[in-house]
């Protein structure tokens, strides 16, 4: 691997594709109620994301209240178990609010008072993004409903008092699965009804254009902050860069600042739940067709007759039957990889990055982690020098919401104890 | 004005029948597979008995954005129920054989995953008139347009309140058989009124050349139906008719008759919203 790779003219650089359309996939496959919203949100994104007093504000947000430039720690205990190879990971769970989802909604937050709304909706799966949108609800002051699945307010309980307390409604859905995607449905749903107050805070580089592009230049700064603090930390890019991929916001973040480094591999880590042969996973773009949902034409489960099939993953946050366009697109083009891994898989990963390195990895997180040991794995054996070889990793988010589901998974819960009851806040930290 | 409009289209000259009528159409929207595929080509076929002039069979689906609760748990209880795609185009052979022209309603996804050309043949092959498409704007629609033009098919494109005289001018000139108007920025669902914006939105259609406009969404009664037919060219009536057919005690007879009341009073209320003589809408 060389010096950094000069990046192609920018005409043609991967890494400025700004939609509707990534080759065949994306668009705009919504009610034309919806337009003239869409179009008012691209324009306010264009002119905003390059006048410098918003670049301004939006930096001063990142490093005063997130805590940006989130680190890279290298993890040489963890790297044992991939091959020996040298691992770095992108600490987006040191994060204000615990994710890579407030780097997204804060940038939103900021548009919707450009473009003059009162009031946010958004749709959340385990919750992280909903707490996010009602952080930055109340951080701006303005009113805020999440729709929540629910079938996913039991599984995130916690969460759910966490949007309350800071002042969102949080609204159950009760229609279809029951879980994010009909979350979505209802979140668009409100949108249609109120869009003349309403900003809809979407929180994946998925849906319908703009928001694939304008997610992806709101996370985008993973992959800037990594390709740089990784260049000065060991004077050269790294083999591979790994995520986990749901509907793929933190993928794409961190994949965008390499896509135009054609020797840096990017792999994108789907969740096989049971495994992709159990037909029990969200392994969208492993085992999915392209197809139309949620806005955009994309990689989806769907049956014969283009019905979206419900997804399976320990998860919540990939639980997810589609995929943003642009990783359907980079798929296509051959520019990323995405691989799937099962729930064992990443649990057994967040076991060990747990244990080796006392880093606690949302289980989403996980996936990539779990993508990071294979990997490194296969490199060794195909001859490369662990030493002279280096993976990039996203950790996406930090796994307090995930403890209830880890403990069950692990058998830690003390079957007498009725569990879940240390939940109700008191201990939060 | 459109010359694409008129060409071939059996919804456009049922419309122009009842404008003949000095009247609105009443178009009634019932999804295939509620109560189950029989029983809703039943209830499509009381329906145009009892004075409905256009159908709209809903093909139902995973993921209907645009539908309230009402029209989801019947599109959900279809495909719970087996309703496959092939069932839809069943019942459109089934109900256009009654003569009304049968359009058929329905998120795009099933009809990419069938082909769209495909589906377009065996729409045409089974008599349907053609297609509404809620999550298909024309910007996105060039292979449905190919296809329709190829079987000589409607494309019922939507407006919005919240549409631009832009994006008026292109629906319209993407359309043919009528043009939708959304009454209210919301989805589907009766409402305690129909709301100020779509006669608005219908004159402003009309300015952009649409030769047909019907107003769709939240229309649930007769008096409802009178007042939008004063201004349109045709009435849709959706949840307020599947309703009828949601009985806890699933007696499909009584539903049967409550939608046959229903629609009758939905077709005397097109009939009374403007005397013969004062010709069809103004232009």
């Amino acid at each position: 691997m060389s010096e950094q790779t000069p990046r192609s003219a920018a005409e043609t650089a991967l890494r400025d594709a700004v939609g509707p359309y990534f080759g065949d996939f994306g668009g705009r496959f919504v009610p034309e109620a919806l337009i003239a919203a869409l179009d008012d949100l691209s324009t306010a994104w264009d002119k905003l994301s390059v006048d410098p007093r918003f670049v301004e504000r939006l930096a001063a947000l990142h490093r005063d209240y997130t805590g940006r430039p989130s680190p890279i720690t290298e993890v040489p205990r963890f790297a044992e178990h991939a091959g020996g190879v040298r691992v770095f990971l992108k600490r987006e769970d040191l994060n204000h609010t615990g994710s890579h989802k407030i780097n997204n909604v804060l940038g939103q937050a900021l548009l919707t008072e450009q473009v003059g709304k009162t009031r946010v909706i958004a749709e959340t799966g385990a919750g992280q993004h909903g707490v996010a949108t009602a952080t930055a609800a109340a951080l701006f002051g303005l009113e805020c409903t999440i729709y929540m699945g629910e079938e996913d307010t039991r599984r995130q309980a916690l969460n759910v008092a966490r949007m309350r307390l800071l002042g969102a409604e949080v609204v159950s859905v009760t229609t279809g699965s029951r879980t994010l995607k009909d979350a979505i449905n209802e979140a668009f749903r409100d949108w249609v009804a109120n869009v003349e107050t309403t900003n809809y805070v979407f929180g994946t580089a998925a849906g319908p254009h703009p928001f694939p592009a304008l997610v992806r230049d709101l996370q985008k700064i993973i992959g800037e902050e990594a390709r740089e603090q990784l260049t000065t930390r060991i004077g050269r890019l790294p083999d591979a860069v790994v995520a986990c991929v749901g509907g793929g916001s933190n993928a794409i973040g961190i994949f965008n600042a390499f896509l135009d480094d054609p020797d840096v591999r990017l792999v994108g880590c789907e969740a096989a739940g049971d495994g992709v042969e159990t037909g029990r996973h969200a392994a969208t773009i492993s085992a999915g067709t392209p197809g139309v949902l949620h806005g955009a034409k994309t990689y989806l489960l769907q049956d014969e007759d283009g019905q979206t099939i419900e997804s399976h993953s320990i998860s919540a946050g990939l639980d997810y039957p589609g995929v943003g366009p642009e990783h359907s697109w980079l798929a296509s083009i051959g520019r990323a990889e995405y691989r799937p891994v099962t729930d064992a898989e990443a649990m057994e990963a967040f076991r060990l990055l747990t244990r080796t390195e006392g880093i606690m990895p949302a289980i989403e997180s996980a996936h990539a982690l779990a993508g990071a040991i294979t990997l490194g794995r296969e490199l060794v054996a195909g001859g490369a020098d662990p030493a002279q070889t280096v993976l990039l990793v996203s950790l996406s988010g930090r796994g307090d919401k995930d403890v209830e589901t880890a403990a069950e998974w692990f058998g830690l819960v003390d079957s007498d104890a009725p569990t879940g009851e240390h939940e109700d806040g008191s201990t939060s930290a | 004005m459109t010359r694409t409009q008129t060409a071939g289209s059996a919804t456009a000259a049922a419309i122009d029948d009842a404008r003949a009528q000095g009247r609105a159409a009443l178009v009634v929207y019932l999804p295939v597979g509620y109560p189950d595929v029989d029983g809703s080509i039943a209830a499509a076929r009381a329906a145009v008995e009892s004075g409905a002039d256009i159908v709209e069979l809903g093909l139902p689906y995973s993921d209907p954005g645009l539908d309230g609760v009402v029209n989801q748990e019947a599109m959900q209880a279809a495909l719970e129920g087996g309703t496959r795609t092939t069932d839809v185009l069943r019942a459109v052979r089934e109900v256009a054989s009654t003569g009304a022209p049968t359009l058929v309603m329905t998120y795009y996804n099933p009809v990419l995953r069938y082909g769209v050309d495909r589906f377009a043949a065996d729409l045409a092959a089974a008599g349907g008139a053609g297609l509404i498409t809620p999550d298909l704007i024309p910007d996105e629609a060039g292979e449905w347009l190919e296809a329709a033009e190829a079987h000589d098919l409607d494309k019922v494109f939507l407006v919005a309140p919240s549409s631009t005289t832009e994006r008026l001018y292109l629906t319209v000139a993407a359309s043919r058989g009528f043009v939708y108007a959304a009454s209210t920025m919301g989805v589907t669902g009766a409402r305690a009124s129909v709301g100020p914006k779509a006669e608005a939105l219908v004159a402003a259609t009309r300015a952009a050349g649409a030769e047909r406009v019907c107003v769709g969404l939240g229309v649930s009664t007769g008096d409802q139906a009178a007042e939008v037919a004063a201004y349109a060219d045709g009435v849709i009536v959706g949840s307020a008719i599947v309703r009828t057919l949601i009985r806890p005690d699933r007696d499909r007879d009584a539903a049967l008759e409550d939608l046959r009341r229903l629609v009758g009073e939905l077709a005397e209320g097109v009939r009374s919203a403007r005397p013969l003589t004062s010709g069809g809408p103004r232009r």
